[in-house]
């Protein structure tokens, strides 16, 4: 631009150098184009000319008006002076008069202000002066309040001038006055008659005359105390006549209530008020202290409720109803839950426990129940089976299964009704029933374990003890043995089970442990103490009814004179006795042990086997007969018995079935029978009866036993034995045997 | 497990009658009875046992004059043994009778001799149960019969009767068995009739004292604690084993029920008495603890409380610890005299076993 502008050849700009113009126009152009240059330009030169001669003359006109306007204004000006100068003199004039004015009123303002003055303190004296007597008036009025308030405003000046005598007496006089109304005030606590209400207002007063807010804290508290107390009194009496509903809702309504009250105004008076106050950090160690003060006393009131009510629900159990038990408790538990008494205390964990314990006594007391209604059951049992029965036999054994079954029934239906009894407290309405630590605790510890395991296992304990006192008690009826022990079985098979998962159902103990808890009873584990009880009362039964056929034939064999005896004419009644008392063992025990044993051989022709069997005996027997007693070694004859066959166990364990246990039975009476004779001496007719006995024993007794081979064996042994114990071992022909055999 | 405790000896005849040659304390010796009817048959079997090499050692001897039921051996006089036997005459009438006999002092075991016999036992009664020296004084024995206690002076070949002492006879009661208390300077004499227990004293004929229904049956066995003056053993049909305190006597301070059968034996072992031996017609033998309520278990007691350091001992539990098998009935089951560990069983077929006691129980009572 500057190039441009600077441009020498540019005829607008600055450095235009005509020369040069003129220099580079002869150069580039010819002539023509110079001609017309220069009257391009010397139109140019006309045009701007003209341009210029207009606006010299346009200035010049406004020129001159602008001077004309000058010279009018001076003139306006000059005017305008004179008049400022009048009003100067004139403000001067008036400056002076207020001077004046106001040095003559000086004087009497002063006076007013003083005067004034004056007056409010005559009307702060007179306040004061009159202060006793508003204050002894208010006080006759009960107007504690505006008292107090009066007393305050007086307060700071009754300090200050406090010195001055005549003050003096004022101050002496209120202070007298103030005395008596704090201890009126204090009074209030000591009245029984006076409403919480009044009591925290006093306290309220109490706090803004500056009485140590601590001692008053204590003292509120003690006044609390003893109300309380009354209340817990008053419950105490109650609760031998009231049921346990009433009781509940008197202690929830009177004594919780009033102990809520208490806490709440409290909090009011002491812990929330003390906030406002202006020493804070006192306040702050005030607050601590009175929270702590607040804690002691509510949870030693707190304490004793609960242990009234514990106590209440404790002399319940015994004739309660679980169902007022439970909605009494259940009152009991909201109210604890529903408030928040002290911020630092559990007291729902205190009455849960509470709840618990309720619990736990209600199982106990089930239990116990539950274990009298059983023993009642055993004893009626007993009773019915010792009674000489009237009936016909057929009856008679009729009436075993049914004894058995209404023992039974009677026994699951009672602990069905228990548990359907406790459900009540699981009952969802139920406000504690949610509670986990309750839950856990009432259903698995108290309900599955504390009840129900427990009473099985009374079952079995209850059982094996007949095992171990029927030996002192010779009147006890064998038969009750097999009861329990059949009782015992059934439980095994399906009672326990039935029960347990009952009881786990209902109280939804699977839901609360999805892992098998190890606190939990197994199952198996009942059924297996179930089964041992049931073998040992077999096994005990087994024995009792093979000593009371072993007494028999023990005496029989005993008191007779076995070598001065005649020939024997007819089988020995104890024998048929025997046979007797066996069969009738073995209906009694089919009655309730079915016929499961491997007696498969007798069933069909029986006839033909014993037929045999005989013959085969007889053949033995013939061997004997043929011996001299020169030859008869009886002890290798023995012996080679005892080669050829396996050793007998005279008790096995019994298994749970009719053939077992008769087994079990004649295996005992049969080798006291053998001992008895080999204790004995026998003559030729000894012995002989000895056979005729054994071979009585051997047709009637075979049908009874799994194995009648034991029989043989056993009686074979008992025969040998005579043998060797004869002085003249000569047996009796077997036709004549079978003959009077046959015959008796 | 027997094979390797037990050693058989076998009789020819079948036998009930054992005992240990009381008053022998180094070698150990037991004395049998046969039981056969062939009066002539019978013999007296003294077996010793040498536990060295585990051998057996018998010497026989006859005894013609009938079954042997019961012998019994003094525990002061080595070569003393009573007899009680079943002698038959006319073919028709058995008795039951007592001698004491005198063992040789030296004999020859190819030759069977007859005993010579050191004291007769008159009685009118034929039916003696059993004849029980006097634990101290040589010179003096009792028998009982069935309704009778005979106290015999023996300083002559033909007893003397001191006294007498009948049994009042209530509801068919017989006598069965009787024993000599060790304790009370042995002026005691314990007789057993059907269930029940009476303790006499012998200097006054009165009862000391008695224990009623001991056993629901009927009582076979009494034997005396040697550690423990009040204790008794007792045993029975009932197949149970007790022990009692005999000052207390309306329950049994032990009892246990391991045996199927009539339990005819029981036995302290004479130098722990925690150890019970017991016989049965189960064909057992069973070696039971019962250390509850043994001599050892007090003693350990006081140790413990004297000295503080000294722990008490870990006492065996009550229960069986070890059991021989017999083919038959076993009447006798004896502990021997001279050594602790050793015991003898007679089953009624006639087989003696002489057993050890397990070497591991040994070790752990004595250790």
């Amino acid at each position: 631009m500057e190039d441009k502008n600077s441009n020498p050849l540019d005829l607008n700009g600055s450095n235009f150098n005509a020369n040069m113009y003129l220099d580079k126009l002869f150069k580039e152009c010819n002539l023509k184009q110079i001609m017309d240059h220069e009257n391009e330009i010397i139109k140019d030169t006309q045009t701007l000319h003209s341009d210029m001669q207009t606006l010299v003359y346009e200035n010049y006109n406004k020129f001159i008006s602008a001077t004309d306007t000058i010279k009018k204004m001076k003139n306006d000006f000059k005017e305008m002076e004179t008049e400022m100068d009048l009003l100067a003199a004139n403000m001067a004039s008036i400056t002076s008069s207020a001077d004046q004015i106001n040095s003559t009123l000086q004087g009497s303002r002063q006076k007013i202000s003083k005067l004034s003055g004056i007056h409010t303190l005559l009307q702060r004296l007179q306040f004061l002066f009159k202060l006793p007597a508003t204050l002894k008036t208010r006080m006759e009025e009960k107007n504690f309040n505006q008292a107090v308030q009066d007393y305050m405003h007086a307060q700071r000046v009754l300090k200050q001038y406090g010195d001055l005598p005549s003050i003096q007496g004022i101050k002496s006089d209120c202070e007298a006055i103030l005395k008596k109304l704090r201890d009126e005030l204090r009074q209030k606590f000591c009245n029984q008659s006076v409403t919480a209400k009044e009591i925290s207002e006093s306290v309220d007063l109490l706090l803004q005359l500056d009485e140590p807010a601590d001692q008053l804290c204590a003292e509120f508290l003690k006044y609390a105390e003893r109300r309380l107390s009354e209340q817990v009194v008053m419950l105490k009496d109650q609760s031998e006549q009231k049921d346990i509903m009433d009781f509940v809702d008197l202690g929830c309504n009177g004594f919780f209530s009033d102990l809520c009250l208490v806490v709440a105004s409290f909090y009011d008076m002491f812990i929330h008020k003390g906030r406002k106050s202006e020493n804070i950090e006192n306040c702050e160690i005030f607050e601590n202290f009175a929270a702590k003060e607040l804690k002691i006393f509510v949870k030693d009131n707190m304490e004793k409720y609960f242990q009234l009510v514990q106590h209440k629900v404790d002399s319940e159990q015994d004739t309660g109803d679980t169902t007022i038990l439970v909605q009494a408790l259940d009152k009991f538990f909201r109210g604890i839950e529903g408030h928040m008494l002290c911020p630092n205390i559990d007291f729902v964990a205190r009455a849960t426990e509470v709840v618990v314990n309720a619990g736990r006594k209600q199982c106990k007391a089930h239990l116990q129940v539950l274990k009298m209604h059983f023993n009642d059951s055993l004893t009626k049992v007993r009773q019915c089976l010792t009674t000489p029965k009237l009936v016909s036999e057929e009856d008679a054994s009729k009436n075993l299964t049914e004894l058995l079954n209404s023992v039974i029934q009677g026994v699951v239906e009672k602990v069905k009704g228990v548990l359907q009894d406790l459900c009540a407290f699981i009952h969802p309405n139920i406000g504690f029933s949610q509670k986990t630590d309750f839950k856990d605790s009432f259903c698995v510890d108290n309900v599955r374990e504390g009840l129900v395991v427990c009473f099985l296992h009374h079952l079995t304990a209850t059982a094996r003890i007949f095992c171990t006192t029927v030996h002192t008690d010779p009147k006890f009826p064998p038969t009750l043995l097999l009861l329990l022990s059949k009782l015992c079985v059934e439980f095994r098979n399906g009672h326990v089970h039935h029960l347990l998962t009952l009881t786990d159902e209902l109280f939804h103990i699977n839901l609360l442990n999805v892992n098998p808890n190890p606190g939990l009873t197994n199952e198996t584990e009942i059924e297996t103490s179930m089964q041992e009880s049931a073998q040992e009362l077999l096994n005990h039964y087994v024995r009792v009814q093979g000593l009371n056929v072993s007494q028999m034939l023990r005496k029989s064999v005993e008191t007779r004179d076995w070598l001065h005896t005649i020939e024997p004419r007819t089988v020995r009644a104890v024998m048929k006795r025997v046979v007797e008392d066996i069969s009738a063992i073995e209906s009694t025990v089919s009655l309730l042990y079915e016929d499961q044993g491997t007696s498969t051989e007798h069933s069909s022709d029986s006839s033909r086997k014993q037929q045999s069997l005989s013959i085969s005996r007889h053949q033995t027997r013939s061997n004997w007969s043929n011996y001299t007693p020169n030859h008869l070694d009886s002890t290798l004859v023995s012996n080679m018995h005892k080669i050829f066959s396996e050793k007998i166990e005279i008790f096995s364990t019994i298994e749970f079935n009719k053939i077992s246990i008769l087994t079990g039975i004649i295996k005992i009476s049969l080798k006291t029978f053998m001992e008895c004779v080999r204790l004995k001496t026998f003559s030729k007719y000894g012995l002989q009866q000895i056979q005729v006995d054994t071979h009585y024993l051997q047709l009637y007794l075979w049908r009874f036993v799994a194995d009648e081979n034991i029989v043989h064996f056993l009686l074979d042994e008992i025969l040998g034995s005579a043998v060797q114990r004869c002085l003249e071992p000569l047996l009796m022909e077997p036709s004549m045997v079978d003959i009077i055999c046959e015959r008796g | 497990m027997e094979s390797e405790n037990s050693i058989v000896y076998g009789l020819e005849f079948q036998s009930r009658a054992l005992t240990p040659v009381l008053a022998e304390s180094e070698k150990l010796k037991f004395l049998l009875g046969t039981q056969s009817l062939k009066q002539m048959n019978n013999q007296i079997h003294l077996v010793e046992f040498n536990d060295e090499d585990s051998t057996l050692m018998p010497q026989l001897f006859h005894h013609m004059e009938g079954e042997i039921w019961k012998i019994t051996s003094s525990p002061k006089d080595i070569s003393k043994i009573a007899v009680c036997y079943n002698s038959i005459h006319n073919e028709t009438t058995c008795a039951m009778k007592s001698h004491i006999l005198k063992l040789p002092d030296k004999y020859d075991s190819n030759i069977i001799e007859n005993l010579e016999v050191a004291n007769k036992l008159e009685i009118a009664s034929n039916d003696i149960k059993t004849t029980e020296f006097h634990p101290t004084n040589e010179s003096r024995a009792i028998s009982v019969t069935e309704n009778k206690i005979v106290l015999w002076d023996l300083q002559d070949i033909n007893s003397k009767c001191i006294s007498e002492i009948q049994l009042e006879n209530k509801n068919g009661l017989k006598y069965s068995m009787g024993k000599w208390n060790p304790h009370q300077n042995c002026n005691q004499f314990s007789a057993l009739t059907e269930t029940h227990l009476k303790t006499y004293d012998i200097r006054s004929g009165e009862i000391a004292w008695s224990i009623d229904s001991c056993h629901r049956i009927f009582l076979r066995d009494i034997d005396y604690n040697l550690n423990k003056q009040y204790h008794i053993a007792t045993c029975g049909d009932d197949s149970f084993v007790k022990i009692w305190d005999y000052r207390q006597t309306t329950q049994p301070i032990f009892s246990r029920s391991d045996h199927t059968h009539w339990v005819w034996s029981v036995r302290f072992n004479p130098f722990h008495d925690q150890l019970i031996l017991t016989a049965s017609t189960d064909g057992r033998v069973l070696l039971s603890s019962a250390a509850s309520v043994s001599s050892e278990n007090v003693i350990e007691a006081c140790l413990a409380e004297d000295n503080g350091e000294l722990e008490a001992k870990q006492i065996l539990s009550d229960g069986p610890l070890q059991w021989c098998e017999h083919e038959d009935s076993v009447y006798c089951a004896e502990w021997s005299p001279a050594e602790p560990w050793i015991f003898a069983s007679l089953s009624h077929d006639g087989r003696l076993l002489i057993t050890r006691v397990k070497k591991s129980l040994k070790y752990q009572i004595m250790l």
